[in-house]
């Protein structure tokens, strides 16, 4: 089976892999790309743990082809911190305990990263919307709410 | 297994690449769910068709391509009356993909947005069929065999009182549905004209109440009206029974909220 060669960028950096007949963006991130940091829940749709950014939209991974991407920006959580910084996200998830066994976490973190890229000042409203395609069994969504709306409320500070 | 992936530039050469072997992949959220199980197709066939993406207004009704996504939808302005029934799909990553099209496919439970087109009666154009576009519900009984959509035609409302959504499901704001109604109720003189009512997830396809139809025609939206609707809600239904509802419970609760409904269209 002939494989393609798959040129995209991935969170600022020009990125080029094979990706194998049908195979989906998860997997072809994971072990093609070496991405780790989306996660593999359901396979289908359900979960959003393995939410990414195709030119800034989310999407699920797990139903994306992989070449599909080509000539696209894709993004995931480890594009948020720079360096040894934290993004204000991930600062803010760990300050509220909005991770506890942290699975679902990276697609949170995507679909928050989106939602303010967007929409800098959600209503609380507006960020259960933007997380409702993420499941989370530990949290009960609270803390992930607060800690959405923690970083909107610093920024409308500073 | 999936042996190959092919991207055709017209929806009318993806249409002569199709065959037995072959599924056609528009925004993934329903066949790339079948890839990754080990689907038993071995070429996806794809469109680059910018055609696909349009939407345009056309007298009294709009043309949405097939690969038209329910984001899209629940964003554009010309298409507030279906941006209620747009955004009750889904989460918003399921909604950036999930395309017009592919909702006509859609298995039970999912198609919400296929109930409202049927309500609209909307009729969809088909590559391989030339002529005028054809009705949704002859699409929907057919969609086994149809071939490839190319774009789905919807009357617009006279009034945007005469369209009304309701989704029905355990979780939300994200949740699959129990069961889901739409209900287009034009109204001369205070009386209904061309009553269309339609149901999902009560049947293998979303089906028309068209008994309900027959009570509603003709007459003012009023309780008693709407009480002889409830009676015959579930006439010509076939519930299934799945993981959220029994048919028993769908068949007992169908007429409580078609009464919703259409209290809510009482409201205006």
């Amino acid at each position: 089976m002939a494989k393609t060669p798959v040129v995209f960028v991935l969170n600022g950096s020009e990125r080029a892999s094979f990706a194998e007949p049908g195979q989906n963006l998860l997997e072809f991130l994971r072990r093609g790309v070496g991405d780790l940091s989306p996660k593999y829940g359901c396979g289908q749709g359900t979960c959003g743990a393995c939410t990414v950014t195709i030119d800034g939209e989310t999407h699920l991974s797990c139903l994306t082809l992989a070449e599909s991407v080509a000539g696209k920006r894709v993004g995931t959580a480890a594009g948020l911190a720079t360096g040894n910084q934290l993004h204000p996200l991930q600062e803010a998830f760990m300050e509220g305990f909005a991770a506890q066994c942290g699975y679902c976490t990276p697609g949170m973190l995507v679909s928050a990263k989106a939602l303010l890229d967007r929409n800098p000042t959600p209503t609380r409203e507006e960020v259960v919307e933007a997380i409702s395609g993420n499941i989370c069994r530990c949290t009960g969504y609270e803390p992930i709410i607060e800690a959405i709306l923690a970083v909107a409320k610093g920024r409308a500070r500073a | 297994m999936i042996q190959s992936v092919e991207t055709h530039a017209t929806l009318a050469e993806a249409q002569r690449a199709m065959g037995s072997d072959a599924i056609f992949m528009a925004g993934g959220t329903l066949v790339m769910r079948d890839v990754n199980a080990g689907a038993t197709a071995t070429r996806i066939v794809r469109s680059s068709d910018p055609e696909l993406g349009d939407i345009r207004l056309s007298g009294d009704g709009v043309t949405i391509g097939a690969g038209v996504t329910m984001a899209a939808i629940a964003t554009h302005r010309d298409l507030s009356f279906l941006a209620p029934v747009a955004r009750a799909v889904g989460g918003p990553q399921i909604r950036n993909m999930a395309t017009v099209g592919g909702n006509l496919f859609a298995p039970h439970p999912y198609g919400d947005l296929a109930v409202a087109l049927l309500a609209l009666g909307a009729r969809v154009a088909v590559v391989s069929q030339s002529g005028a576009p054809r009705p949704i519900m002859d699409i929907l009984r057919e969609r086994g065999r149809v071939g490839l959509v190319a774009s789905v035609h919807v009357p617009r409302p006279q009034s945007p009182a005469d369209f009304t959504f309701l989704k029905v499901s355990r979780i939300k704001p994200k949740g699959v549905s129990v069961l889901s109604i739409a209900a287009h109720l034009p109204r001369q003189g205070g009386r209904i004209r061309g009553a269309r009512v339609a149901f999902g997830a009560m049947g293998a396809t979303p089906l028309q109440a068209t008994a309900v139809e027959r009570v509603l025609d003709g007459q003012n939206l009023d309780a008693s009206t709407i009480a002889r609707a409830v009676q015959v809600a579930v006439e010509g239904l076939d519930p299934p029974t799945d993981a959220l509802a029994s048919a028993w419970y769908r068949r007992e609760v169908a007429g409580v909220h078609l009464k919703r409904l259409l209290e809510r269209m009482v409201r205006g």
